[in-house]
């Protein structure tokens, strides 16, 4: 028996869950897909004294179309969902063609949209998508919800700002993030070893451009380099208001470079992060100039 | 499953196989333990027992997953295949008799996770092309046979008639 004891509840509501975190507080865990929680459990990196299984809560479970454009995500959803789901292709398909570089299918099987951003490892994609979408985040709990923003969520490596007794409920992408009457272009890639692994370094890079080809407006975010996502301010100021052109997108990697400050661990060293995170925000970026939001193939 | 509650050890009813179990588990109980040690079907391999290797893989409703990383009593009303459901009693099913062809398997540890694996992607992907095979089944380790005739018996199994459905 590799887990160490602990209760277990599997409330069949929303109410029920809620309730049932307040009472446990500190001492709950939320197992939703278990692809974190339970290898942590096996090895007994973690030791909660409850375990509260939102599975058999079918509400938490949708992919819904919002009316500005957007799509609102109950947090149970499956990443294998949102991966084949056509109105994430249609509406945001930046997030369906990053999809497949989530663990392996069988991890996107039970993995949950809202379990990896609540666990919010520094190199995990969806967190930083949803940073690079500018999304929102409902946190419910027995006596409120608030909504937050992933820049005031992601605290930290494995941090974020989930209070006890509160449960990530819905992620909201909205269309103002990438409409495609207004022609966002997008990129996305990550680099690692192996197709499945954790990225040692990814970047995700939205981009809008006018007819002339000028830039309008421009979103660099980076992953897998500091403890949340991170936003390349000074590389997007150097494409405001340019031709994105070969000259200009060598500044900008040699910027997104400069500005990455990541640490050094057994997958790569901090040198070799700041030297590919350059590398591939250019690649983005070409991507995203060739390809427009409506685009699903890369 | 009614409402929520509270216990060490719960009882569970599921189908694996198409054979219906009932039992009682404890809770901290993992999905592939309950299926080796309580069910006595061995042919789900442990490696890792943390989601690395794949050996573990089974059908959970239809869906390939780790069985390392569920607890058994999530598994209650569930309806599962193990690799103990590919084969009709004595007929091998088209993709064992494939690995068995083209030598896809030496030691035979990852076999039962490969072919679990194999069977889910080719429901998804009937006519994989080599590089969808190579990704299909990167989430399952191999030590020894080497992925090659892996890949081959896969793709081999994705040109015969329609695979019959496991636990049928």
């Amino acid at each position: 028996m590799k887990p160490a004891k602990f209760e277990y509840f599997a409330p069949t509501s929303l109410a029920e869950a809620l309730e049932l975190l307040h009472e446990h507080g500190d001492d709950a865990k939320v197992l939703a897909g278990g692809q974190s929680l339970m290898p942590m459990i096996n090895m007994r990196l973690a030791r909660p004294k409850v375990v509260a299984d939102i599975n058999r809560i079918p509400d938490l479970d949708y992919i819904s179309p919002t009316p500005d454009g957007g799509l609102a995500i109950g947090a149970l959803t499956r990443q294998r969902s949102v991966e084949k789901s056509t109105d994430v292709k249609a509406r945001i398909p930046v997030l369906a063609a990053a999809m497949p570089s989530i663990g392996h299918f069988q991890i996107r099987n039970r993995g949950t949209v809202g379990g990896s951003i609540s666990h919010a490892d520094p190199s995990a994609e969806l967190p930083a998508l949803c940073f690079a979408l500018d999304g929102e985040f409902v946190l419910s709990s027995a006596s409120n919800q608030r909504v937050l923003k992933p820049v005031d969520f992601f605290i930290s490596h494995l941090t974020t700002a989930l209070e006890p007794g509160e449960l990530l409920t819905e992620i909201r992408l909205p269309a103002r993030a990438l409409a495609p009457s207004e022609e966002w272009r997008w990129g996305f890639q990550e680099v690692c070893r192996r197709q499945g692994d954790f990225a040692m370094v990814g970047a995700v890079s939205l981009l809008k451009l006018d007819g002339g080809g000028i830039c309008q407006s421009a979103c660099i975010t980076m992953f897998g380099v500091a403890g949340t996502p991170v936003r390349i301010r000074r590389a997007e100021e150097a494409l405001l208001g340019s031709r994105v052109n070969g000259s200009v997108l060598q500044d900008v990697s040699r910027i997104v470079s400069e500005e990455l400050d990541p640490d050094s661990d057994i997958h790569a060293s901090s040198a070799y992060r700041k030297e590919i995170g350059g590398v591939i925000a250019r690649r983005t970026l070409e991507a995203a100039i060739d390809r427009r939001n409506g685009d699903e193939t890369a | 499953m009614t409402s929520s509650y509270r216990a060490v050890t719960l009882p569970i009813k599921l189908t694996v196989n198409g054979k219906e179990y009932q039992s009682s588990v404890e809770v901290r109980k993992t999905l592939a333990d309950f299926l080796r040690d309580e069910l006595d079907l061995t042919g789900t391999h442990l490696g890792c027992e943390h989601g690395v290797c794949g050996a573990c893989t089974i059908l959970f409703n239809g869906d390939a997953v780790r069985s390392c990383l569920m607890l058994a009593v999530q598994a209650d009303g569930a309806n599962l295949t193990t690799v103990e459901g590919l084969a009709q009693e004595e007929e091998l099913h088209p993709l064992q008799q494939a690995f068995q062809e083209n030598h896809a398997l030496q030691c035979g540890f990852c076999t039962p996770g490969m072919l679990m694996t194999a069977y889910a992607f080719l429901q998804d992907t009937p006519s994989p092309t080599e590089e969808q095979v190579k990704e299909g089944i990167s989430g399952n380790i191999c030590r020894c046979t080497g992925y090659a005739p892996i890949i081959q018996a896969i793709l081999q199994t994705s040109k015969e008639p329609p695979v019959r459905k496991a636990g049928e």
